[in-house]
């Protein structure tokens, strides 16, 4: 599926979003529509896994410490966190997701292992609060892949290519969108929460510290849930963005062509190239083993 | 399947080049030697060498080379299971102009024998065989496959297909590659389904012009 309007235009003959995606994909790729669900609800399952073995893993960081215990512990001592229960519980679980995939976790890439919280965050701490049907979050979960094949298609989800709009930010766009399904909302009201994310955080760049997967990606993954969960309510709330959703996706494509080299998962740029990053860096690598030593 | 791409795959971080896509290289290392490894060096080129540290591209290879999926958790331990179950391995850094950013060289032995691989990550986990003993093929690893060598002679497709039409194996791809008229080829063919060792000396011998036959076992079923 290439675009919003076509998802929308089968949906205007009474079709839901992921019921669209589902169609577009089984017509593009010969595959049945019950394996198409099935497939997805082995992801849904080997998410879930993820999130309960990352919840109850320690963390060892080569530059940042065990902040989801950290969260957790705020979360346990505060009746409702400014953010509120959900937004909490679900950074909660992004940045522990995402710890996971930095220590060799078992996770599922939704889009990618760089923005892997952000998806389990959103589904099951809207599970955990709200008790939907397990089917319904297998549908969430293809309508988060439909937005995520759109983006794909008009624009990039590879930070090399696009900066991490193209990753975390892709990822909260599909959450949202996932969210707006799960609260009832249109397929309509789904597209535009997706493109609300990304109108929020286009030009994202992707500026990994020493070149791994921990500096800023486990933080982005924890702050970017509630983007996602706000853009749900607005859409929810009937807002539409001006830009057609579309054409929003097509803005993000040239915005990340338009990023210099440095800030495309080089760690040649933006918070890699702070004096801090560098230390990092020099730190990291200078405890790298001979590799005749591995 | 797309949207397959776009939620998954599961796999063990934390990178989809670095760390999935190299379990998958070491492991089409192993389809293509297709025996238990117990002894290979491994020479790291580009982005491999300068970061594989940071993201475990080391485990992810041995891993692969063990046979562990990319999504099995032993990877993060696959140093030491190579040592406990006698996989001898070395690493290297190795820098060659035009070699891909991400990519590595694996020298595989046993006794007398040995072969050669390079392979390339492409990102997002998807990789390409591209060099075996020499010579320069592409290969996804997503199926089955079957690579001869041979002299660049007419009939030698012809007589590969009808052993495979015959034993009712489906081509799915094929690409031939040769170094000049005449000279050294390599036809390399995905097939779907599996194949059955018996099948390799019936294609060897099926025209004069074949030297060697690699069969290299389905992404789902392990070596012999």
């Amino acid at each position: 599926m290439r675009s919003f309007e076509e998802i929308l235009k089968l949906c205007e003959v009474d079709l839901e979003f992921h019921e669209a995606v589902v169609e577009l994909e089984s017509r593009e790729s010969g595959k049945s529509e019950d394996l198409i669900y099935t497939n997805m609800s082995y992801m849904l399952d080997a998410m879930e896994q993820s999130v309960n073995s990352a919840i109850n893993a320690d963390f060892k960081g080569r530059m940042m410490e065990d902040e989801a215990r950290r969260f957790e512990r705020y979360i346990a001592q505060r009746d409702v966190p400014l953010s509120g229960k959900f937004i909490a519980k679900a950074s909660h679980i992004a940045l522990s997701v995402s710890q996971y995939n930095a220590n060799m976790g078992r996770i599922v890439a939704a889009p990618t292992a760089g923005s892997c919280g952000i998806l389990p965050g959103l589904l099951f701490a809207y599970r955990d609060l709200y008790g939907p049907s397990r089917d319904m979050l297998v549908k969430a979960l293809i309508v988060a892949g439909g937005v995520g094949e759109v983006i794909q298609k008009r624009a990039t989800l590879a930070g090399a290519e696009g900066g991490c709009q193209a990753e975390c930010g892709a990822a909260a766009a599909m959450g949202s969108a996932a969210l707006v399904y799960l609260e009832g909302g249109s397929p309509e009201a789904s597209a535009h929460a997706a493109v609300l994310t990304i109108k929020s955080l286009m030009g994202l760049v992707c500026d990994p510290v020493a070149g791994l997967v921990e500096v800023p990606c486990i933080k982005r993954n924890g702050t970017l849930v509630s983007l996602a969960s706000l853009c749900a309510d607005m859409a929810l709330a009937g807002i539409r963005s001006v830009i057609p959703p579309d054409e929003v996706i097509d803005a993000m494509r040239r915005v990340g062509r338009a990023l210099p080299e440095s800030l495309r998962e080089t760690s040649k740029g933006g918070l890699a190239a702070t004096p801090k990053g560098r230390e990092l860096e020099k730190k990291i690598f200078s405890e790298v083993p001979p590799m005749a030593e591995i | 399947m797309a949207l397959l791409d776009i939620i998954g795959p599961v796999m063990v971080g934390p990178s989809s080049s670095h760390t999935a896509g190299a379990a998958k290289l070491g492991r089409l290392a192993r389809r293509a030697w297709n025996e238990e490894v117990n002894k290979v060096d491994i020479f790291l080129r580009g982005s491999f060498a300068s970061t594989y540290w940071g993201h475990g591209t080391d485990k992810a290879l041995i891993g692969g080379l063990l046979g562990f999926m990319p999504d099995d958790e032993r990877i993060r331990d696959a140093l030491e299971i190579a040592r406990q179950r006698g996989l001898e391995y070395r690493f290297f850094a190795e820098s060659i102009d035009g070699a891909h950013p991400n990519s590595v060289r694996f020298v595989i032995y046993k006794e007398d024998k040995a072969m050669e691989l390079v392979g390339a990550s492409l990102g997002g986990g998807v990789i390409e065989l591209q060099e075996i003993d020499g010579f320069s093929i592409s290969l996804s690893g997503d199926l089955a496959a079957i690579i001869t060598f041979h002299r660049d002679q007419p009939g030698v497709v012809a007589a590969v297909a009808g052993v495979m039409a015959k034993k009712g194996l489906n081509i799915a791809t094929m690409r031939l590659h040769r170094q000049g008229r005449g000279g050294r080829a390599a036809m390399v063919i995905e097939i779907d389904g599996e194949l059955k060792e018996s099948t390799k000396d019936e294609i060897l011998n099926s025209h004069s012009a074949l030297m060697r036959v690699i069969f290299i076992p389905s992404p789902e079923s392990d070596v012999r």
